[in-house]
C-alpha cells in the first residue's frame, strides 16, 4: 500500500469521526450529516481502490482522471449550497411567522394583564 | 360603524412617530372616524418602543427585525384577526400627511375599490420624490401595465388602503422587501379592484430612507424578479 493511501485513508477517518462526534454533541443535525458521511465513505473507498478513479472515468469517457474528480466534486458542492439556500429561505420564513406571533402575543398580554 | 385599522410601521422613527399618531387621532376625531392607530415597532434600536407606549395606539414590537413588508404585514394580520373592515398603511416617518385618510376612505366606498392607492403623481403637487426614485417609479409602470394591463401612476406609494377581503390575503401572504410595487400584482391578479387617488406627500420628518443611493439598482432589480416570480405563481396556479 502506497503511502498517500495510507494518508488518505487516515484522513478520511478522522473526518469520519469529527462528523460523528458533531451528532453525538448535537451540532449538527442527521440529515445533514448524512451527505458527509457519504462523502467520506467515497473518498475511503478510492483511498484502498488505487485504480478506481482511473475505471470510473473509463466508464464516464473521461481522459483524463482528475478531471472527473473536479466535475464531480464541483456539480455536488452546487447543488449542496443550493440545497443550503433552500434550507436558509425556509428558516427566513419561519422566522418571520414566529417574530410576527411574538408581537401580536406581547400585545394581547399587555391588552388584559 | 366602519372600523378602520391604521398600520404604521416604525423602525427608528423616535422623532417623528409621536406627531404622526397625534395627526391620525386628530384626524379621526375631527372626521367621528372609528379609527385605531397600530404601529408596528421593527425592531427598533432607537427608543421607538418606549415613545410609542405612551401615545394612543396599539403598539406591535416585534422581536427581530423583519424589513417593511413583515412589519406592515403584522398589522394587517392584527387588523384581520380584530375584525377590522379597512387598514390604512401610511408610513411612519411623516411622509404622508394624515389628513388624505378621509379622502381615501371616501374613494374606498364611493367606488367600491378594494385598494386605494395615494399618488402623488396625479395632481404633482407636494414632494415628487427624487430623479432616481422617479424613473424607477416611471419603470414599474410600464411594467404592470406589461403584466397586467392596469396602471398604476405611484407604484411605490407607501400610503394605501385595503379592504377587509385584501386583509385576508395579505395575512397570508404578503412579500418581504420592497412590498408595494409587488404587492400591486398580487392585488390585481387576486381580481380586487384597485384605484388611485392624488395626495400631497412631504419630504420626511425623521429618519432615513429605508433605500440608499446604491440600493436602487438591487431594488430595482430584485422588484422586477418578485413581479415576474409573483406573475407566474398566480397565473399559472388557477
Amino acid at each position: 500500500m502506497a503511502k498517500i493511501q495510507i494518508i488518505a485513508i487516515a484522513v478520511s477517518l478522522l473526518f469520519l469521526l469529527y462528523i460523528v462526534r458533531l451528532i453525538v454533541k448535537g451540532k449538527l443535525r442527521e440529515e445533514y450529516s448524512i451527505i458527509w458521511i457519504a462523502c467520506t465513505i467515497v473518498l475511503i473507498v478510492f483511498s484502498f481502490w488505487r485504480d478506481g478513479l482511473e475505471v470510473m472515468a473509463h466508464l464516464v469517457g473521461v481522459y483524463e482522471a482528475p478531471n472527473l474528480v473536479f466535475t464531480g466534486a464541483i456539480f455536488a458542492v452546487f447543488i449542496y449550497l443550493l440545497h443550503l439556500s433552500v434550507v436558509v429561505s425556509k428558516l427566513h420564513s419561519q422566522n418571520k411567522q414566529l417574530a410576527q406571533e411574538i408581537a401580536l402575543m406581547k400585545q394581547k398580554m399587555q391588552e388584559r394583564p | 360603524m366602519t372600523r378602520i385599522a391604521i398600520i404604521v410601521p416604525a423602525f427608528n422613527e423616535e422623532k417623528a412617530i409621536t406627531a404622526v399618531v397625534q395627526g391620525l387621532n386628530a384626524v379621526a376625531e375631527e372626521h367621528l372616524l372609528n379609527l385605531r392607530v397600530i404601529v408596528v415597532n421593527d425592531c427598533s434600536t432607537d427608543t421607538t418602543s418606549e415613545v410609542i407606549s405612551t401615545v394612543d395606539c396599539v403598539a406591535l414590537n416585534l422581536p427581530v427585525n423583519l424589513g417593511i413588508g413583515g412589519a406592515v404585514q403584522t398589522g394587517f394580520m392584527y387588523a384581520f384577526e380584530n375584525g377590522f373592515d379597512y387598514a390604512i398603511q401610511v408610513d411612519g416617518d411623516g411622509q404622508h400627511p394624515a389628513s388624505e385618510i378621509p379622502k381615501m376612505l371616501r374613494a374606498a366606498i364611493d367606488q367600491q375599490a378594494d385598494v386605494v392607492i395615494g399618488s402623488r403623481f396625479i395632481a404633482k403637487e407636494g414632494f415628487q420624490s427624487s430623479a432616481l426614485r422617479r424613473f424607477g417609479i416611471n419603470y414599474f409602470r410600464k411594467l404592470n401595465r406589461m403584466l397586467v394591463g392596469i396602471t398604476v401612476t405611484d407604484s411605490t406609494s407607501g400610503l394605501r388602503l385595503i379592504s377587509r377581503k385584501v386583509l385576508e390575503t395579505v395575512s397570508a401572504y404578503y412579500p418581504d422587501e420592497y412590498p408595494e410595487p409587488e404587492s400591486i400584482i398580487l392585488y390585481s391578479l387576486k381580481g380586487f379592484k384597485i384605484v388611485e387617488v392624488p395626495v400631497t406627500m412631504l419630504e420626511r420628518q425623521g429618519g432615513v430612507s429605508s433605500i440608499g443611493a446604491l440600493a436602487s439598482v438591487y431594488y430595482m432589480f430584485k422588484v422586477t424578479l418578485a413581479i415576474i416570480y409573483t406573475f407566474i405563481r398566480i397565473k399559472f396556479r388557477r
